[in-house]
């Protein structure tokens, strides 16, 4: 329980950070990284499902109304609070099934895995959606390929610092 | 029944799932159009208070810059005033004038997107109203889209759902204005008459068609130009004389006769 009440609470901090710094890092101009989705990612494995799928709605609405997108990052949000189960399946196997996985004793190449598909889908959804425009397919690749690589390397390293501690102690 | 029952229950996730999914695509579409979006902005009080806590430490970041453009803005003004022959012509004009402006801060400015909005400092108290022009002192930055009492939300020209008619300066030729989501320093001009004599690095300026802007505001300069797919317009890149990316004092422009104009068209 301790775990979810602190998962939640870096969630908050991580929305919050988001809509007033992240949205604003602009990385030549055009490259912003997605952290929050840090919160759907590495939400506990043991949880109500259908509580997860509302949570993760609310959370994604929260943040369209601080960057003015109309409900874009709440269904980004949805899809893959919902699918996440298969990508769980398909990269931890047996042992997620079985239930004995735990993010803070998955495989490092698993991990890596895992969180990129759940990245791009994200970022895929964003995009298509708000580009809307299928004569930009190339725009709308382009920007969620490099996108999906820095929210990457930047949700990484707070997996790195906030579940993976143990590992450093 | 019962059967009905139980496959409701053993499929909530799935249904709970496309309810959601339904509603939020539901909201994507209906507010993509322009000037549609009531609720879901950042010009409601929540969101807008903790972007202005933000903003009242970050806003000295940037002052220098800032101030540069004001004191280049004030020296124009000054040159114009004090060469003009008879600088009483225009103080008294102030009184008649068609225009009025108001000042205000950027307290969230987006360029990334293909939609792209800025939040300001000033709303319906300050009687602001929606399709006010807003521009910096370097050219036009957008239209205003929505107003709280504290607050407005502006259409930046860098969305792809803004519109406006656009002209060459030295000529009466008038084009549309929009932009394709592609470069941030870059908006496109259409339908543009072929015969028109345009050079590259010609001024292009509002055309003064509609309400919201006077004539002659300053867009930017012409970057390039090619005929369109139906070889009877141009269609011209303009290179935008406001740096979108930092924009921080603007002006919002308002037109006193907007009601007498409008009451015409009806």
């Amino acid at each position: 329980m301790n775990n979810f009440f602190l998962h939640t609470f870096f969630g908050l901090i991580f929305l919050i950070f988001q809509g007033l710094f992240l949205n604003n890092v602009n990385l030549f101009e055009w490259l912003n990284p997605f952290l929050y989705i840090y919160f759907i990612v590495y939400y506990p494995l043991k949880n109500n499902r259908i509580i997860f799928i509302f949570i993760s709605f609310l959370y994604g609405l929260i943040q369209d109304f601080f960057s003015d997108t109309h409900a874009i990052h709440s269904a980004a949000c949805l899809i893959i609070a919902y699918f996440r189960p298969v990508f769980l399946k398909l990269y931890f196997g047996m042992a997620y099934e079985h239930q004995v996985v735990k993010f803070n004793s998955v495989e490092l190449n698993q991990n890596i895995f895992y969180l990129f598909t759940l990245t791009f889908v994200h970022h895929l959804i964003i995009f298509c959606l708000e580009v809307f425009d299928f004569g930009k397919i190339l725009l709308i690749l382009k920007n969620t390929f490099f996108n999906s690589l820095f929210t990457f390397f930047i949700v990484y390293i707070f997996y790195e610092f906030l579940i993976n501690k143990n590992k450093f102690s | 029944m019962q059967k009905i029952i139980y496959f409701l229950i053993r499929n909530k996730n799935f249904i709970l799932f496309l309810a959601l999914l339904t509603v939020s695509l539901a909201v994507n579409f209906n507010f993509n159009e322009y000037n549609r979006s009531k609720i879901m902005n950042s010009s409601n009080f929540i969101i807008s208070s903790l972007y202005e806590a933000k903003f009242s430490v970050t806003k000295y970041l940037n002052l220098e810059y800032q101030n540069k453009l004001l004191i280049d803005e004030n020296l124009k003004l000054k040159e114009i005033i004090y060469n003009s022959k008879n600088p009483i012509e225009i103080s008294k004009k102030i009184e008649e004038m068609d225009f009025d402006f108001i000042a205000s801060t950027v307290i969230k400015n987006s360029y990334t997107k293909t939609k792209n909005y800025i939040t300001i400092d000033k709303g319906l108290i300050d009687s602001i109203t929606i399709d006010n022009g807003v521009i910096s002192s370097n050219g036009v930055v957008g239209i205003i889209d929505k107003s709280t009492s504290n607050y407005s939300r502006v259409i930046s020209i860098l969305n792809e759902n803004f519109m406006l008619n656009a002209k060459l300066k030295n000529s009466n030729s008038f084009g549309v204005l929009s932009w394709n989501g592609r470069n941030i320093n870059k908006v496109q001009l259409k339908d543009l008459p072929k015969q028109v004599d345009i050079k590259i690095g010609d001024t292009i300026v509002t055309g003064g068609n509609s309400f919201i802007f006077p004539k002659d505001v300053l867009i930017g300069y012409v970057d390039s130009y090619k005929l369109d797919n139906s070889e009877n317009y141009l269609e011209v890149e303009i290179i935008l004389s406001t740096d979108m990316t930092n924009i921080e004092n603007l002006y919002i422009i308002r037109n006193n006769n907007i009601f007498e104009l409008n009451s015409l068209d009806e």
